[in-house]
């Protein structure tokens, strides 16, 4: 069928700020849609809060509205742009929930908007537990069997009849406390009791566990004239039980015979043609490894994060496809854009292995709970791909950017046997690194099924690997296992670690011997067509189908995974840095490791490497393209610490040269240039032993910021107020303590505020100043910030340009950069320096309209901000004002404190624009998910030392018509000074006069919670178990005075004065 | 152990020996199937031929009883870049390197096979042995060019003798021409009481069994090497509903004459999208094939084309404007493949019980 010619502006939501589940792939697929909709000539509308994405980028929609994604916000834009049709199933589950909302507001209805794609009942079906039960019972399609019971009694008999083991899922108990696993009849009786107990409605859901179960998806396809096909079939590495999000995933499926694998295809295809899905669908299975049994887990009636790692293991883009077939076209007449030959009516056939694994934050979260179970925890992934699954899986694992370059893990090599096994039986992230112990410790692979129950295929890729590793320490030199370990995916880096030789002598010998990489396309027909894709992956196999191109290019290094600190912010940078490259004629190559993104789009780029983001992988690129130079200004941290490698193998780093990002990284010579220029900054110190740590603190005097060197996004950095929190400290870092000095600086009390500056040597361009709202101590990526600045003087202002200015002349910066500054008594102080794009950069960007990093890019590449048109300086401030928030995703990392301190903890981010600095706020804290209501309830559980400080803040809420519970001391105080203060019995002082803290929150008796008990990292502590229950129930909680006074004011700014006369 | 793999065109691949030890020539194509390596080796409509796998990854779950298309395979060789050491699966029986020694097939591992599946399409198939390492290979392509593979080993393939396999509903007589195994698990899922037959029984043998439809299986090779089924054929659709597929749809187009030609590379892997013409839908077809019906030659008095591949406009199935009879190019049997055309057969069904209705009420 024709596309549809009656409908002509189209509405796309967005998915919002990035939180663990709902992370940049929705980015990709939305601006992929966007995209796919102008192309056939419609007008697009977008909506999305998350300012850091491409998809709110001003080219990539017709008009673009940076907003909160909320009924009341999105309304006001349907009313002022009257879209014919909305487009929901692109924008993740928040995107779908919002079109439901807005459904049923009748908003939709009374503007005479359709919805596209899939249809609302269809959704309701496929979301609706009650409703997705009956729709599988009517198709003869198998679910776990459940049952709801509000008696210990009923599950027993319940239980008897499908047998154990079965899952207790109590009601409404936020992310199912008090749930478990029973494997018989006593545990039962036991977790059903207490889950009955804790369930506010006395039920619990009793459901047959499939536990140990293959867990096998397929993405699927549908279109208007019921053509239904299958895009790609994953099965993951970790049988049923975990999150497939957090799950290790191979593709194509592995372990499935034909007759398994169109079994399952019959049922995928059966659901989606039931479900009438228009676009695409993700159907998640659970087959028995030990009969022809199934069951249907979970359907996604919309593009997810499998349909993103999907697209990019087969090349098909999914969410493109989708949104053309929203628009009535249909699968046999839209042309496959992989070989450009065949339609998009095609299963793709794959001729390699595809490997993901998860990205855990645990590295940033060291107390968190690390057990994997059925919630999410990961914050990004990587994808490799290769010939063979061994040198899938490696690349994989050295995609991760973690401590482990490969599966030799140290901690697991120090475990004791019996910790080797409860590691493999007790999954954690780490898990397959002690799978790959325990094959080190001879152990069987039927032992380690029995543990893992993992597929004995998948555990002897593993086994395979460990045996390599053997065979080459035992056989140093021998170049026949080199060329066998590289096949299967060694690194340089673990070979020279096994034979006792420098990285470099390994590469060395494997170019004196010809093992050398090939690149391999990916085509979506297993070579049966020409195709012309350019987007490859290496492999030590015999032919090399990459050529490179007469034209000079540029190799941009992307970012890798998304991890708290290195966002989507990243992935903006780079792919705006391969437009102005190729706006400056030259060819652009994308290096990056992400399957979620939009640079990992091989339609961005004019070559697209898969490709691990290690020296060696970028060098064997580099030796194939040889390209003119390579930009690592735009991917991260990743892309920078790859630099002084890259130059010390002859190649050229544009911009800012080696040395000199050197300098802004190497302590000692930033402050050799601060002194140089005469700019201030905070007192600071390196130490490399715990006494000297100790000394440096004492000489500065507290309070002290201290953290390791070379770190990003702050971890392991922490405000320490005396001695005993500074051996606290080191106690927890002593590890780093080891291997890098640890910095010690003073902490000054004052507003931070950061600039990107862009530098061509001689002018230096500063699109904006961000103020920071909360107080120095709250890491920059975690605090709201306002720009224009709001409480500057034109001589602070002054001084930060100055600073800048000179900074970017003097580090000889060539391109873009960040500094952080502190505000201290009217002075400015250095904070710090990044030699590259910062996570403000597509903030910034979209606010001054300056496209940085295309600006930045051309002048790498060699213009003068003169001949780009700019002058040095400030750019002048634009009228609206626009508050940036941090959205954060604690309630799905148990464990972790959710005090916000110098370590950064968020994961994503807002943005409110408006004409005031409250209304800009107020958008910034809808956007963030922190609505209130006009008149509530506010918890005070404060530091003694902040008491003076909350009185004012209290004294507002209460004007506004907030009721005021605050813990005994506190209230005692407020009472004092005349304000009506609920007292509440603290945790362990329980008494019957007064509430108990925890029941208030149990109970959701508060709206917000401020709490700056910060001093007691225990778990265990009153402040911990306050943040964490109020997380867990949804409440609104503060940890900072300053964003607490910042929410005040949007809220006064929408309520009236109740003065009496 | 290594094993060379020779083509004639003078290129030689050097891989590791697994399968069967023995030395062997055959036409080399490539299948893109992701799954049913199994089903692929032991379809006799790769007799004569040497199957390079584009998935790199085989042998993962082994091999097992149920998953066999013939009991005796006549594939000539098979070509993997990686066979897997260990495999797991509830229903293996037996590895694929034990399997293939047993069935004496020899094979190679460790090959680009992507390469060699490039060279495949733009050269289209071509001879090629699989052989022990050799200093000199020139005996090993002179040997390989006078090598001639016959294309009719239909003979070869099909059953000696009739034999059944009894249901108890409509009676069917299947020629076969190397079937799969998947014609009869489709037959008797619908409880037909199925005879099968060797390749060059004759319309008059096929009548006297008085049977309510005739089925023309799959097979290898050229099917203008059958002539005695073409004949077959031409007598047999007067008087009887009938339904071919892969070979049989070429010999029924043969016998309402309509010409054939061989491909360049053929159709091997099952995601091939398949239009049925007269309803739009769209089926990915299980397809293995070499040759195919060239379609301006099909006499469009006689017959109707029902089905066209969606990417090269291939003839994928035929129907008959006067008789009851029908037959696709593709494999609604599937097994390795997708079930997406399955109903094919209940589409038969109904063509017997129709006509069986329609004779009752005559």
């Amino acid at each position: 069928m024709p596309k549809r010619t009656d409908i002509h502006k189209i509405m796309v939501i967005g998915s919002g700020p990035i939180i663990i589940g709902q992370a940049a792939e929705f980015d990709y697929s939305g601006t992929q849609a966007c995209m796919a909709l102008r192309e056939e000539g419609y007008e697009v509308v977008l909506v999305n809060s998350n300012p850091a994405t491409i998809m709110t980028d001003t080219k990539i929609a017709d008009k673009v509205y940076i907003e909160p994604l909320t009924t009341e916000s999105v309304s006001r834009i349907l009313r002022q742009e009257y879209p014919d049709a909305l487009l929901p199933t692109l924008g993740g589950q928040i995107g779908l929930n919002l079109a439901i909302a807005l459904a049923k507001t009748g908003i939709l209805d009374e503007l005479h908007i359709e919805l596209l794609g899939t249809k609302l009942e269809a959704i309701d079906q496929a979301e609706d537990r009650e409703k997705f039960k009956e729709l599988m019972q009517d198709l003869n399609e198998p679910i776990p069997a459940s049952k709801t019971v509000n008696t210990v009694e009923e599950a027993l008999e319940f239980a008897d009849e499908i047998g154990y083991p079965v899952i207790v899922r109590p009601a409404f108990t936020m992310g199912g406390t008090g749930g478990g696993m029973c494997d018989n009849k006593q545990q039962l009786q036991e977790i059903c009791a207490n889950g009955l107990d804790l369930s506010p409605a006395t039920q619990c859901l009793i459901e047959k566990s499939i536990k140990g179960y293959k867990e096998v998806e397929y993405e699927v396809m549908r279109d208007s004239a019921n053509n239904a096909m299958v895009v790609c079939s994953m099965e993951n590495f970790d049988p049923v039980g975990i999150h497939t999000g957090d799950s290790i995933v191979l593709a194509p499926t592995q372990t499935l015979t034909d007759r398994e694998y169109q079994m399952l295809r019959d049922c995928a295809l059966k659901l989606i043609r039931a479900l009438k899905i228009e676009g695409g669908c993700n159907v998640q299975l659970a087959l028995d490894p030990n009969s022809y049994e199934y069951n249907v887990i979970e359907v996604n009636p919309r593009v997810s994060r499998s349909s993103a790692l999907a697209s990019k293991a087969t090349g098909y883009p999914i969410a493109k496809m989708a949104a053309k077939i929203a628009v009535g076209l249909t699968l046999d007449e839209i042309i496959n854009p992989v070989t450009g030959t065949t339609y998009a009516e095609f299963e793709p056939a794959l001729d390699y292995v595809v490997a993901k694994i998860p990205r855990w934050p645990f590295d940033k979260f060291p107390r968190a709970d690390r057990r994997l179970g059925t919630q999410m925890k990961a914050t990004g992934e990587v994808m490799a791909i290769g010939r063979n699954a061994e040198e899938a899986i490696q690349k994989a694992v050295r995609s991760l950017e973690i401590d482990e370059k490969d599966l030799i893990s140290q901690e697991a090599r120090d475990a004791s046997d019996d910790e080797v096994e409860d590691k493999l039986f007790h999954v954690q992230d780490d898990r397959i690194f002690y799978i790959a112990e325990a094959f080190r410790r001879g152990f069987t692979l039927e032992e380690v099924n029995e543990l893992t129950k993992i597929n004995v295929y998948f555990l002897d890729i593993i086994k395979h690997i460990v045996e390599l590793e053997a065979e080459l320490a035992h056989n140093v030199g021998d170049i026949e296992i080199l060329k066998t370990a590289k096949y299967y995916g060694y690194s340089d880096h673990t070979i020279g670690k096994l034979w006792d030789m420098d990285e470099d002598e390994v590469r060395s010998l494997r170019h004196e011997n010809k093992i050398l990489p090939v690149y391999k396309m990916v085509d979506t027909c297993a070579a049966e067509f020409e195709s012309h894709t350019p987007y490859f992956y290496s492999s030590y196999d015999e032919e090399n189908e990459s050529i490179k191109s007469d034209k000079p290019s540029v190799l941009v290094i992307g970012s890798g995974p998304i991890r708290i600190g290195q966002g989507v912010e990243f992935d903006y940078a780079t792919v705006h840095s391969v437009k102005a490259i190729q706006k400056a004629g030259y060819e652009a190559i994308v290096m990056n490791s992400n399957p979620e993104t939009v640079s990992t789009d091989f339609s961005i780029s004019d070559k697209l490497y898969f490709e691990p983001l290690t020296l060696e992988d970028v060098l064997n690129v580099i030796e194939l393209e040889q390209p003119f130079g390579v930009i690592v200004q735009f991917g991260g941290q990743t892309a920078i610490n790859l630099a002084a490698g890259l130059e010390a193998h002859g190649v050229k780093v544009l911009g800012t040269t080696v040395e000199d990002l050197d300098r802004a990284e190497d302590r000692e010579l930033f402050d050799q240039v601060i002194n140089n220029l005469g700019l201030k900054q905070p007192i600071g110190k390196t130490a490399t032993t715990q006494e000297q740590v100790m000394e440096c603190a004492h000489e500065i005097g507290y309070p002290v910021l201290v953290r390791p060197s070379y770190v990003l996004g702050g971890r392991a950095m922490e405000i320490v107020n005396n001695d005993a929190e500074l051996e606290e400290y080191l106690s927890h870092n002593a590890k780093a303590e080891i291997d890098h000095p640890i910095l010690v600086d003073a902490y000054l009390e004052g507003y931070e505020c950061e600039v990107d500056a862009i530098c061509d040597g001689k002018d230096v361009l500063l699109p904006g100043i961000m103020e920071h709202i909360e107080h120095a101590g709250v890491h920059s990526g975690d605090s709201m910030a306002v720009y224009p600045p709001q409480s500057f003087s034109k001589d602070v202002k002054d001084q930060i340009v100055e600073a800048t200015k000179k900074l970017a002349v003097a580090l000889k910066c060539i391109g873009i950069m960040n500094i952080q500054f502190i505000i201290h008594k009217g002075e400015a102080y250095v904070l710090e320096v990044n030699p590259r794009a910062s996570r403000t950069v597509p903030f910034l960007s979209k606010i001054t309209g300056i496209e940085m990093t295309q600006v930045a890019t051309q002048v790498i590449l060699g213009k003068s901000l003169k001949e780009l048109g700019f002058e040095s300086g400030l750019y002048q401030e634009s009228k609206q004002v626009h508050v940036k928030a941090p959205v954060f995703s604690f309630s799905k990392l148990a464990d972790v404190d959710s005090f916000l301190g110098p370590e950064m903890k968020s994961t994503g981010e807002v943005m409110g624009s408006d004409f005031t600095f409250e209304k800009a706020l107020y958008k910034a804290f809808a956007g963030a998910n922190m609505l209130l209501p006009e008149c509530g309830r506010v918890l005070f559980t404060i530091e003694d030392k902040d008491k003076n400080v909350v009185l004012p803040l209290a004294e507002r809420f209460a004007k506004i018509g907030y009721r005021i519970f605050a813990t005994k001391g506190t209230a005692e105080f407020l009472r004092q000074n005349g304000l009506h203060a609920t007292k509440v019995s603290k945790i362990g002082e329980e008494d019957s006069n007064n509430p108990a803290i925890i029941k208030l929150l149990m109970n959701n008796e508060v709206d917000l919670v401020i709490n700056t008990m910060s001093h007691d990292q225990e778990m265990s502590s009153d402040g911990f178990v306050i943040r964490q229950t109020a997380i867990e129930h949804n409440i609104a909680l503060l940890t900072s005075l300053n964003t607490a006074d910042a929410l005040l004011r949007a809220l006064e700014n929408r309520s009236f004065a109740t003065e009496s006369l | 152990m290594k094993r060379y793999l020779v083509l004639e065109d003078g290129t030689v691949y050097k891989g590791e020996a697994f399968g069967a030890d023995c030395q062997t020539t055959g036409e080399v194509v490539f299948t893109t199937g992701m799954t049913g390596y199994q089903e692929a080796v032991t379809d006799q409509s790769f007799a004569n031929q040497i199957l390079v796998f584009t998935n790199p990854l085989i042998g993962n779950y082994g091999v097992n009883l149920d998953d066999y298309e013939s009991l005796q395979p006549n594939c000539r060789g098979v070509v993997c870049r990686e066979v897997a050491r260990v495999s797991d699966s509830w229903r293996k029986q037996d590895t694929f390197d034990n399997f293939l020694k047993q069935m004496n097939i020899p094979g190679i591992k460790g090959i680009d096979t992507r390469a060699l599946t490039k060279k495949l399409r733009v050269h289209g198939t071509m001879k090629g042995s699989l052989i022990d390492p050799v200093d000199d290979l020139k005996h090993a392509f002179d040997q390989l060019h006078a090598t001639v593979i016959s294309d009719r080993v239909v003979a070869q393939v099909s059953t000696k003798r009739p034999y059944p396999n009894p249901g108890s509903k409509r009676n069917i007589v299947l020629v076969d021409f190397g079937a799969k195994h998947s014609i009869l698990r489709e037959l008797a899922k619908r409880d037909c009481n199925t005879i099968v037959v060797p390749y060059n029984t004759t319309a008059e043998q096929i009548l006297a069994l008085k049977p309510d439809g005739v089925m023309l299986s799959n097979g290898p090779g050229d099917p203008k090497s059958v002539p005695s089924a073409i004949e077959m054929v031409k007598e047999i659709e007067k008087h009887l509903p009938l339904f071919g597929i892969c070979l049989g749809h070429q010999i029924f187009a043969l016998a309402n004459g309509a010409d054939t030609y061989k491909m360049k590379f053929g159709h091997r892997g099952f995601n091939h999208p398949v239009r049925e013409i007269a309803t739009g839908r769209i089926n990915f077809t299980s397809q293995n094939h070499g040759y195919a019906v060239k379609p301006e030659s099909v006499d469009t008095n006689e017959l109707i084309i029902t089905h066209r591949e969606i990417n090269d406009n291939t003839v994928e199935g035929l129907r008959h404007k006067r008789y009851p009879a029908f037959t696709v190019q593709f494999h609604p049997d599937a097994a390795p493949g997708p079930h997406d055309a399955d109903d094919l057969f209940d589409d038969f069904m109904h063509m017997i019980d129709h006509r069986k209705e329609g004779k009752s009420n005559a």
